[in-house]
């Protein structure tokens, strides 16, 4: 048995009460490819970053070569030989790629770029990266960058490089590249940690699969060994009943048909991919899909929020009976043309309230601008910031406290009680439960069916299976900024969406309605 | 925070978090404890300075400030104009928009305000001048704020650099006009503006000179209170201010709201300089403002842009302009001194905020430092 | 005249070089000091105290004490600033403009009121500045042979060594950050403080070091100017707003120090142009004062809307770094 190149023994580290991971075992020998794989939430990057150390964990050995290590800082990860490449690239983007690669290296002897250069040419010779040291990191793509950061770590002499969630931005070509690149690493003796999402990869590239689930380590298989839908019943885990009040739909109509909806974001990538679907009044629409596969924009765009490339969203409204294109629109022009939406966004502190101000304040936020005088009436918002507060059991001092002293499950609460009181035709909540309790995730699932039997179209963006199973009547699955299918939520089953998740979509909609 | 069992220092020996709010009362006691230690230390300047009793310095200083009923009038009249660039400055910092511009932006309006006294004062009669004057000095002032706000909302320029320009430009045209204007001619001063006739001075009340000026910006103050606190556009400039995602969420054009709030805060400028001009002194020089459009930053930003709250920072800071001008006097030390004082009180209070925004944890035991220990050691 | 007219702008230009160098550093590490006026002046006035000591004290007069002991005092005086405004916006993050206004408060009247106290000590009362000619002239010795090449030993060589230090350290600073490995960390700093700090740079240390010897450079230029442009006489608020023009100049050099000494005679030229153009009337001349501020808002226009990013401020230009902030 060889000695293995990282080995975690019984690591665990909690936020304030939540457990971000609990005992996780881990074992990479050299040359081997060891992938990590589980949902949003089940703390394969917390886990990571204790190894580059960016945390520390509370309890738990490391050992490195057989050793035991402490690692304080990304300085003493380097000096054990470990690189990390973030998901978010940190990068300085006015520095040429040489610079950043030679960031924060404290070589002796004299600073000699050219020479640095030499160096990078011939590391990305070894491995067949194709890269201009001296271009700017703002002129490259998201692909460049991130051979730039795996350069980078490679120049330190890594031994140990862990890649999160790498392909999330790569296409398939470059994908298959970035494959290509860690399997030479790989013969070079290098150990690699890959997390990812996408089983087809997972199989594809790893030696091991090790899966996580809410910060628990559930085992480590060896890849030849194992399938596609061994592998999703462990990541997502037995179906657990939640007992959510689901009633029938009733009196659907199409309110808001979106068609061929393309997004592309500042780097290039293309964000949403031909997304189509319609929302129904008296009905929850369900979206799932790993953080990040276009779920935001695809909110912010019907919000008018986020410009896009082509595409339309009409909204028929039952007033008036008219169709309403909303291409193009800014917000306040959505609502001038009576379209009722209401969003309740991912980031509640950075888009939707205001953290300085009060309880009050924020409820005004939509209703501000009526009335015809100069001057604001705070009579109606603090009616409805009392009313908020009592309904949903919102634990602050007054309504006089300012939000961002609030708990994460309180903010939310006004969010959503604000939104709601908006009388909303469309209501769009994108995780509107996370980080709440289980009797406040109640609270909000009442909300929201409460809304579909008024009525209201309601697009509910979950990272928890069971709930979008039980709660919704139907469910959108997007990977990777496009629709890899629309299904019943009565008759379909985690593991059915756990593989439209991680579908690799550019292969075509096949499941589409 | 767990015991690591078994290893020796892993994480610093403290580390900084941000707090989530201090309650109302604890805030402001740390304040004025900065304040209390930055007169101590004030005091020890002194008497290594002078070799002079502090406190016998402090109640000079006193005198100086409320000594006799001139004196507390020329308080007044500081404070009123201080107060005045100050709340023009304000909807600005609310908005996170750095106008350090006020400056230029109240030697324009008060240079407007000139014009029309020395083109039209002995022209034209009373009821048509003093609308001009008002008219030209609001024009004037918010014509040199917008010109920044406009590449900024659209080009993103960086308007700390920009507004400081605009300053010294303002300087120029003034000290132009100065020649141009100048009386007795060739002084390159504009002198006394219709000395013989008083045309275009604002009136006096009741004898006294600086009641009025002191009563338009006594209601500016309220008016600005209100605009922030209670009108749509001052919620709007405060939303653009903490989030412009959110703003944008609820469909606020931020551009529009920049453009807005730098108007109203070059107009209130140039009412400033109308009031210097046409209220005080009646003429205008390059330094007629005083650098009142810097030190308004600080007396806003010390008032946490709260107006009400600004007429005490801004009377902090004329109490140690006169006072410390007073000591100047008595102990025959140099002008400047107050500069020095004002200067090292700031500092406190500048460095105080730290206190209330941050809190210090160490390893281990949980021991939350006292910011009221911690003050007297910062410096 | 036209060589009177470029000595004169070159004069003129090396305390704004100075200024603007110091604040290139300083602001490469994410700092906008707006205190470089203050600092100035602090630089000017500690170094008039320090020659004002050694005159009246020393009974023989030596030229490179004389030089030495009012550089230290200068220096000495620059950095407790910089010092100053580095724990309040590096330590303790408060917000860098009204840190940077409050410097300029307190060192403008730090330098008048020991201006003013050692005017009394001197005993001048007719008029109210303090010469000290003869440490001036130790700071004014030029190269021996720069009168015997007539015009071009004018122009190039009739400075005194606060001139030739001024345009060198400039290069030195464009040197040091591009061919250096700590400039580079410097400048990663101001860039993206995130990343630095991942990388293993110790940012709150290169935050204090550029802030502390920016300080001292630009205290530098005001030594110059009361040693050598002012011939050692300090007159209360004769520096004027040399160090704001300063802060101009470093937009105008977009952030580069080699730009600057370019930068520095241009605005130098501008700044006295309306002594040297025969007929101006005063008004008109005022007119002309302008134009250093004009140009800045140009560039500064310029530089904004075309977006190239090596031309932009230190993207983290004026915000505190705070490690646990999202």
């Amino acid at each position: 048995m060889p000695v293995p190149a990282i080995e975690l023994r019984n690591i665990s580290k909690s936020f304030g009460s939540i457990a971000a991971n609990k005992n996780i075992n881990l074992t990479v020998n050299r040359g081997e490819i060891l992938s990590i794989l589980g949902e949003n939430g089940s703390g394969k990057t917390t886990l990571m970053n204790m190894i580059c150390g960016i945390y520390f964990p509370d309890h738990g050995q490391i050992f490195i070569d057989g050793k035991e290590v402490v690692i304080r800082s990304p300085r003493d990860s380097f000096e054990y030989k470990i690189g990390m490449i973030h998901q978010h690239f940190k990068l300085v983007d006015v520095f040429s790629a040489a610079e950043n690669i030679i960031l924060g290296m404290e070589d002796t002897g004299k600073y000699n770029l050219k020479k640095s250069i030499e160096q990078i040419k011939k590391i990305s010779e070894e491995y067949g990266f194709d890269i201009d040291p001296n271009k700017k990191i703002y002129e490259m793509s998201v692909s460049e960058k991130q051979t730039v950061e795996i350069i980078k770590v490679l120049y330190r002499g890594a031994d140990i490089l862990i890649l999160d969630e790498p392909t999330a931005v790569l296409t398939p070509q470059e994908t298959d590249k970035l494959f290509t690149v860690l399997r030479k690493m790989k013969e070079n003796g290098k150990s690699i940690i890959i997390i990812t999402h996408k089983l087809h990869e997972v199989l594809s590239i790893s030696d091991k699969v090790s899966v996580l689930r809410k910060g628990e380590y559930i085992g480590t298989l060896i890849t030849k060994e194992t399938n596609e839908s061994q592998l999703t019943e462990m990541m997502v885990g037995k179906k657990i009943s939640l007992d959510i009040d689901r009633s029938e739909p009733e009196g659907c109509e199409d309110r808001l048909v979106v068609e061929n909806l393309n997004c592309t974001n500042s780097d290039g990538i293309k964000t949403l991919d031909s997304v189509s679907f319609t929302a129904k009044s008296g009905e929850i629409l369900g979206i799932a899909g790993i953080a990040g596969s276009g779920q935001k924009e695809l909110l912010e765009s019907i919000a008018g929020l986020q410009k896009f490339d082509s595409g339309e969203i009409v909204y028929n409204n039952p007033k008036t009976g008219k169709a309403d294109n909303l291409k193009g629109k800014t917000p306040l022009q959505i609502r001038e043309l009576g379209v009722r939406l209401s969003f309740v966004p991912e980031d509640r502190l950075g888009m939707g309230l205001v953290g300085n101000m009060d309880i009050t304040d924020n409820m005004m936020l939509r209703s501000y601008r009526k009335g015809k005088t100069a001057f604001l009436k705070r009579g109606a918002p603090k009616k409805l910031a009392e009313k908020v507060v009592s309904d949903l059991e919102v634990v602050t001092p007054g309504i006089g406290t300012p939000v961002r002293r609030l708990s994460g499950g309180n903010v939310q609460k006004i969010l959503v009680g604000r939104e709601i009181a908006f009388a909303p035709t469309v209501f769009m909540a994108a995780y509107p439960v996370r980080g709440l309790d289980i009797n406040s995730s109640y609270l909000i699932y009442n909300l929201l069916n409460e809304q579909k039997e008024n009525g209201v179209a309601v697009i509910f963006v979950g990272e928890d299976l069971d709930v979008l199973l039980e709660l919704c009547d139907r469910i959108m699955v997007l990977s990777s900024g496009s629709v890899t299918g629309i299904v019943d939520a009565k008759n379909t089953t985690k593991e059915e969406l756990g593989i439209l998740m991680t579908k690799n979509s550019k292969g075509g909609y096949g499941d589409e309605q | 925070m767990s015991n690591n069992t078994g290893k020796k220092a892993h994480e610093p020996l403290f580390h900084i978090i941000k707090r989530n709010g201090l309650p109302f009362w604890k805030s402001w006691l740390i304040r004025i404890l900065s304040v209390i230690a930055a007169l101590i230390v004030c005091g020890i300047v002194i008497v290594f300075v002078t070799g002079e009793n502090p406190l016998e310095m402090y109640k000079t200083m006193f005198e100086g400030a409320f000594g006799t009923e001139r004196r507390r009038w020329g308080l007044m009249q500081d404070l009123a104009m201080l107060l005045c660039v100050s709340l023009a400055v304000t909807p600005a910092f609310k908005m996170k928009f750095w106008n350090i511009g006020a400056e230029g932006q109240v030697l324009i309006g008060g240079l407007a305000t000139a014009a029309c006294m020395i083109l039209f004062g002995e022209k034209l009669s009373p009821y048509i001048l003093y609308p001009l004057m008002i008219c030209s000095s609001i024009i004037a002032g918010a014509v040199w704020a917008v010109i920044p706000a406009f590449f900024k909302a659209k080009w993103n320029t960086n308007e700390t650099l920009f507004t400081l320009m605009m300053n010294y430009i303002a300087i120029q045209i003034l000290s132009y006009f100065s020649y141009i204007w100048s009386n007795p001619k060739g002084s390159g001063k504009i002198g006394i503006i219709n000395a013989s006739s008083s045309a275009g001075w604002l009136p006096y009340i009741g004898n006294n000179k600086y009641l009025f000026n002191i009563l338009i910006v006594l209601a500016l103050t309220i008016f600005m209170y209100i605009y922030l606190k209670y009108s749509k556009h001052g919620y709007e400039l405060s939303v653009v201010g903490e989030s412009e995602n959110t703003a944008r969420y609820i469909g606020i054009n931020v551009k529009k709201v920049i453009i807005r709030t730098m108007l109203l805060s070059g107009a209130i400028c140039g009412i400033a300089g109308l009031l210097l001009v046409a209220g005080a002194n009646h003429t205008v020089s390059s330094n007629a403002a005083d650098g009142r459009g810097f030190t308004a930053i600080m007396v806003s930003w010390l008032a946490k842009f709260n107006p009400i709250y600004m007429i005490l920072t801004s009377l902090l800071l004329v109490f140690l302009d006169k006072g410390a001008t007073e000591i100047s006097t008595t102990f025959s030390l140099n002008d400047s001194f107050s500069e020095i004082i004002t200067g090292i009180i700031i500092f406190f209070i500048i460095g105080s905020e730290f206190f209330i925004n941050y809190k210090i944890k160490f390893r281990e035991k949980e021991v939350i430092t006292k910011p009221e220990v911690k003050e007297g050691n910062e410096q | 005249m036209i060589v009177a007219f470029i000595t004169r702008a070159i004069m003129q230009a090396i305390p704004l070089l100075y200024g603007s160098t110091g604040e290139i550093i300083t602001e490469k590490s994410g700092h906008l000091n707006l205190g470089t006026a203050g600092v100035m002046y602090v630089g000017g006035i500690c170094g008039v105290i320090g020659a004002f000591m050694y005159e009246t004290h020393t009974s023989s007069f030596n030229s490179v004490l004389a030089v030495l002991v009012p550089l230290l005092a200068s220096v000495l005086g620059s950095a407790i600033m910089g010092l100053i405004y580095a724990i309040l916006t590096v330590t303790l993050r408060a917000n860098q403009n009204v840190t940077g206004l409050a410097l300029t408060t307190f060192g403008v009247g730090f330098g008048n009121f020991f201006g003013g106290s050692l005017i009394k000590l001197s005993g001048n009362t007719e008029i109210p500045s303090i010469a000290l000619s003869n440490t001036s002239n130790a700071f004014r010795t030029t190269l021996p042979f720069a009168d015997k090449l007539g015009v071009i030993g004018k122009l190039l060589f009739s400075y005194s060594f606060l001139a030739y230090a001024a345009i060198i350290i400039a290069f030195i600073a464009t040197y040091y950050f591009n061919h250096t490995r700590s400039g580079l960390h410097l400048r990663a700093v101001g860039e993206s403080p995130a990343t630095a700090d991942a990388d293993g740079i110790n940012v709150s240390a290169y935050k204090y070091g550029a802030t502390i010897i920016g300080s001292v450079i630009a205290g530098l230029g005001g030594l110059y100017y009361v040693m050598d442009y002012a011939n050692g006489v300090w007159s209360n608020d004769g520096f004027g707003d040399r160090g704001w023009l300063a802060i101009a100049l470093v937009i105008f050099a977009i952030w580069r120090p080699n730009i600057g000494i370019i930068g520095s005679f241009v605005f130098g030229g501008l700044f006295i142009i309306h002594n040297y153009i025969p007929g101006l009337s005063m008004g008109a001349q005022e007119i002309f004062k302008m134009a250093p501020y004009v140009v800045t808002i140009l560039v500064l226009i310029i530089v904004s809307t075309r977006k190239k990013r090596e031309n932009l401020p230190p993207a983290s230009l004026g915000l505190s770094y705070f490690r646990e902030e999202r």
